[in-house]
């Protein structure tokens, strides 16, 4: 397994836990039970059950036929968007209550950006009983209403973060704050990032995206791996859980695409391993969008979920060995795509999920080719971008 | 042996060591801030570098560091503006500050510089023991740069040991599970800790920060270990000082006597 996480919590160069000594006995005690936990029978059962009857999986691996008419190919959509809370987040979430319940944890927190992981978090909680507190940047409330409502009709206590840039990011770092304040609580992160052992367990709670793929792919086309995976990256924890199964097989061409905001070059962009160099951000050593004195940048996107400065560590790793293809998608590019797959195949994507289909247009596939699009998301929370942009495209 | 060890191997009663972020309030108070601090009879110096994500602060140290860097602070150039201070500071100095700037500096470079410069210390809150041991120590080492680990509350007892054994200039006592600057009391809990530490018999000196901000604080903590560090409290005092001097001094003397 050359992909995995090592003893030390390293992908190859990346990863680790730079944490604050305050934190220590939380990442310790989560480092020593999550992977005995994931495995057991008793969670193992809860959480599948969970996943099919709560969440609605397996998720459909639907054979997108004008999609693939147009670009002279097979392509396949992993339907994550149908997910109850409309993205993957929620297969993440469920795990990792669970893991907290197991921990005895009662209170849960969770920092969000766009609101999608917070409004997952909120779900599971209310679902579970358990008290929840949300932090989300003051710029992202107020951009973000609706998920706000959502969050806080769901039972959250969405705390409105005013430090530092006021997005993401700070959110991340205030949830940290309040973790070192109060240790009894647990830390669901929403993506592959964060302190060891935070990406490879939600990689491994994500990996019912892969693992589904590989029966899904066996029954349609009597093989069980495609050609290409497609997949967006803002931390990655989507793209992780569709890759996760196909890692180790290298027939399978795995191709992350980074939000370029306005262009690479243009100075409003979130293309983290085309901008960025190795640094430490969130407790993690990766791929960093930094100044040269190493003061984090705040990137840009359409797609809030993809406005992140980092990667997480697996990516970092990925595109340091090449086992990943890392390409960008621009904001144009990701609403050109959403506009098409809504006329071809009636499905209205996340911005997030755009990025991944605006790669069809940048790569040559084979008649032959099966490629499988990871659609991590619907749209319903960008209708208010899309609307704005409905005559451009 | 350095100063800090030195400092520790002398002084008997309370040592007082103040937290001070670079390049504020105004980008070139960073020497004028230390030297006053010096005459106001502080026993040691923590020099916060900035950074743009400060994980364990608390909103006053955060909102320092935001000021300093729009002031346009750097590692560079905190170093730029100390060039001479040991022309007038005798004291021992300490730099603390996140990992990601250090390690974008180069961790040679700014042990080299720290050399140069006369810095005794350094205090990295989110660079782990085992990074340390396994990646760093050899190289602090051969620049005779002391490296300050913190230990808190829940910081289980084998644990401790293991960082006094790696210590060799003073352990970074957590007063409470907090970020910095959040209490403005200690508890019976906190004094729980204190002492269990206390009793531990460690061999390395004890330094208790983190919401540490007043004189009956000062004289709490200072029963359970060797001296105290202040900085939030100290950041508050100086942000709208229009006479650093002054403010400084009057400052230290309330921390010291309550008057």
């Amino acid at each position: 397994m050359k992909y995995t996480v090592n003893n030390k919590g390293y992908y190859g160069n990346f990863g680790g836990a730079f944490i604050p000594e305050m934190l220590y006995p939380n990442i310790k005690e989560l480092e020593n039970n999550y992977i005995q936990i994931i495995e057991s029978e008793s969670f193992q059962k809860e959480y599948r059950d969970l996943l099919k009857n709560y969440v609605g999986r397996p998720s459909a691996l639907y054979k997108a036929t004008r999609l693939s008419e147009k670009y002279n190919t097979n392509i396949y959509l992993k339907r994550e968007d149908l997910n109850h809370t409309g993205a993957h987040k929620i297969n993440n979430c469920i795990g990792q209550v669970l893991i907290a319940q197991r921990l005895q944890k009662t209170k849960i927190i969770a920092e969000t950006g766009a609101g999608q992981h917070g409004v997952a978090t909120a779900t599971v909680c209310a679902l579970m009983g358990l008290e929840c507190i949300v932090f989300m940047g003051k710029i992202d409330v107020e951009r973000q209403q609706p998920n706000v409502k959502r969050m806080e009709m769901l039972g959250a206590k969405v705390v409105s973060v005013e430090s530092g840039s006021k997005t993401l990011k700070d959110a991340t770092n205030e949830a940290f704050r309040y973790w070192i304040s109060n240790p009894d609580s647990f830390y669901i992160i929403g993506s592959v990032v964060g302190a060891h052992p935070y990406p490879d367990m939600v990689a491994r709670l994500q990996a019912i995206i892969s693992e589904e793929i590989q029966w899904q792919l066996q029954e349609t086309i009597g093989r069980n791996y495609p050609d290409y995976i497609i997949a967006c990256i803002g931390g990655g924890s989507n793209a992780a859980g569709a890759y996760y199964h196909f890692l180790d097989n290298e027939r399978v061409t795995l191709i992350s695409v980074e939000a370029a905001g306005l262009g690479v070059d243009s100075g409003k962009s979130a293309a983290t391993t085309v901008l960025g160099n190795t640094g430490i951000l969130h407790a993690s050593k990766t791929l960093v969008m930094q100044t040269k004195d190493g003061q984090i940048i705040e990137p840009y996107s359409i797609s809030a979920g993809l406005d992140y400065p980092g990667v997480g560590p697996l990516h970092a790793h990925l595109y340091e060995t090449g086992r990943a293809r890392v390409q960008n998608a621009s904001d144009e590019e990701a609403l050109r795509a959403a506009f098409l797959l809504t006329k071809l195949e009636g499905i209205i994507p996340a911005l997030e999920s755009s990025h991944a289909l605006a790669a069809l247009e940048k790569n040559n596939f084979l008649p032959n080719d099966i490629v499988v699009v990871n659609l991590s998301g619907r749209g319903d929370k960008d209708m208010e971008t899309y609307i704005k942009y409905k005559d451009s495209f | 042996m350095n100063r800090i060890q030195q400092l520790f191997s002398e002084k008997k009663d309370t040592i007082l060591s103040i937290y001070m972020t670079a390049g504020y309030p105004n980008l070139h108070d960073t020497a004028t801030v230390i030297q006053e601090l010096q005459k106001a009879g502080v026993d040691m110096i923590e020099i916060g570098l900035p950074y743009s994500d400060p994980l364990a602060d608390g909103k006053t140290i955060q909102d320092s560091s935001t000021v300093a860097l729009q002031n346009g602070i750097t590692i560079e150039g905190v170093f730029n503006q100390l060039r001479s201070i040991r022309k007038t500071v005798s004291i021992p100095l300490l730099c603390m500050g996140y990992i990601n700037p250090i390690y974008q500096f180069g961790f040679e470079s700014f042990c080299k510089s720290c050399k140069e410069i006369g810095i005794d210390g350094v205090i990295i809150p989110d660079l782990p023991l085992w990074e340390y041991e396994e990646k760093y120590k050899t190289l602090f080492e051969s620049y005779d740069i002391s490296v300050i680990f913190l230990i808190a509350p829940q910081t289980p007892q084998e644990r401790v040991l293991q960082i006094d054994k790696a210590s060799n200039g003073f352990i970074y006592m957590v007063s409470s599970a907090a970020t910095t600057g959040s209490k403005m009391d200690i508890d019976n809990e906190q004094i729980a800790y204190f002492a269990r530490i206390s009793n531990m018999n460690l061999k390395t000196p004890r330094l208790i920060g983190f919401g540490i901000s007043n004189n009956a604080t000062y004289k709490k903590a200072s029963e359970y270990a060797d001296g105290v560090i202040i900085g939030s409290a100290f950041i508050q005092a100086i942000q709208k000082s229009d006479n650093l001097s002054d403010t400084i001094q009057s400052f230290i003397t309330s921390i010291r006597t309550g008057k």
